[in-house]
């Protein structure tokens, strides 16, 4: 039975917590409006610049389609970009990343980690991790840039005949899915769309389906531009989408630590207050028992 | 009728502007190129640039920088680094960035970080540029 000392420290204790995690569910919800905004600003563009690489592609001619990039060769080595947070407290966001990584055979995969999780995770299991990146709360496009460049090195050289990207794809506040899209090579490319932009999806399928398009200065030639900025753009999104569903989840993660502990709070007052009550009658018991035995 | 270009112009903080225009002009690579509605399907790269845009009986200027464009069926897609309409170019904020991207340049960089100056150089320069002849 704990003393009425030992439930006022806890409350005490359980107060504070709750201040600090109401102060952190208020700095992840301002962030988080910021990133949620920049990676939906950041989505027609993604799309539009795929759906274009779509269609280009749809008209090379067979043996023009030469970039080393698309080349697919037979996968004994894997990589994989792992995008994590860097610090936790977001609930199941990085364990549900993790898991993914998880699924990837780890003696003939190679790790890229975006995010220290990622790369504590790799040392702790023993993985082979052949590169880490960082990237601030509002990503770089340099940022994007760093990785794609290592990317592109680890498959042109052959140390990897395969490159994935695990990251979580943001729904809404409430869901982030873990998603593990390929990256490299480039290969047959479908069109995308998010729900906002089926209109954009329609335009280029009929556009891809069309057979006399005009490339300037050739198809190959604007194929090959586009390419190392797809990719750029591409890891650049994933690193938006990844903070905003970093903030979102921190926020709804401290929302309901902040909720569990008043809940904690009432429920220890309560508990407290009776103690109190019984003290209190008790005593009262006693003086009564008292001058009744002196009279 | 009058057919009209669904013109939008998209950078990665999102679409910049979109609507209905009568015709386009845009800087591609290899000289100024002129959109009118029942354009062959194209697809093509643009330079930093100004893009002036036709709506009705108005004319009106954007500042780009380096991107891509695809025509398909009075549809124009535009798509780049940088959009900026022409009278809200911030011209002391254009100069320092011509400026920085100038002293970046003579240092020794990488190849890479060249190629990222020489971008934003030149997408100052057309926004410099937009910004004297069009915003009196």
């Amino acid at each position: 039975m704990a003393s009425m000392r030992d439930i006022r420290r806890r409350i005490k204790s359980v107060v504070s917590t709750a201040k600090i995690t109401k102060a952190m569910q208020m700095v992840a919800a301002a962030k988080m409006r910021r990133s949620q905004q920049a990676a939906l600003n950041g989505r027609p563009y993604a799309i539009t610049l795929h759906n274009m690489l779509v269609s280009i592609q749809s008209h090379l001619a067979p043996d023009e389609d030469a970039s080393p990039l698309t080349l697919k060769r037979p996968v004994k080595r894997e990589a994989v970009i792992l995008v994590t947070t860097d610090k936790g407290l977001c609930g199941g966001l990085n364990t549900n990343l993790i898991r993914e990584a998880c699924k990837f055979d780890p003696a003939n995969t190679l790790f890229v980690t975006a995010g220290r999780k990622g790369s504590q995770f790799v040392h702790r299991t023993r993985r082979k991790l052949v590169g880490e990146f960082s990237f601030q709360d509002t990503p770089q496009y340099s940022e994007a840039r760093a990785i794609v460049k290592m990317a592109v090195s680890l498959f042109l050289n052959g140390e990897a005949d395969k490159i994935s990207v695990i990251f979580p794809t943001f729904k809404n506040t409430m869901t982030q899915v873990p998603s593990c899209i390929p990256l490299l090579p480039i290969t047959e490319l479908k069109p995308i769309g998010g729900e906002k932009t089926e209109s954009q999806v329609d335009e280029s399928l009929s556009s891809s389906q069309h057979s006399d398009m005009i490339f300037e200065p050739s198809a190959k030639a604007l194929y090959d531009s586009l390419l190392p900025h797809y990719m750029n753009t591409r890891i650049y999104h994933v690193l938006l989408e990844m903070r905003a569903c970093e903030f979102s989840a921190r926020m709804v993660s401290m929302k309901n630590a902040t909720d569990n502990a008043n809940s904690l709070i009432k429920e220890l007052t309560i508990h407290y207050n009776k103690l109190r009550q019984t003290g209190i009658t008790n005593q009262l018991l006693e003086i009564a028992s008292a001058t009744s035995s002196l009279s | 009728m009058a057919s009209l270009l669904n013109l939008k112009i998209v950078t990665p903080k999102g679409v910049i502007w979109s609507g209905e225009v009568n015709s386009v002009t845009l800087p591609g690579i290899e000289g100024e190129l002129g959109i009118l509605p029942g354009h062959i399907p194209l697809a093509t790269r643009i330079s930093a640039g100004e893009l002036s845009v036709q709506q009705g009986t108005k004319n009106f200027f954007l500042a780009v920088g380096d991107g891509f464009v695809e025509i398909f069926e009075n549809n124009v897609s535009v798509l780049t680094d940088m959009a900026v309409q022409a009278d809200g170019i911030d011209e002391a904020q254009a100069i320092l960035a011509q400026q920085q991207a100038e002293a970046r340049l003579k240092q020794q960089l990488s190849d890479e970080e060249v190629a990222a100056a020489q971008a934003a150089l030149a997408q100052s320069a057309a926004l410099l540029r937009v910004k004297k002849t069009r915003v009196k």
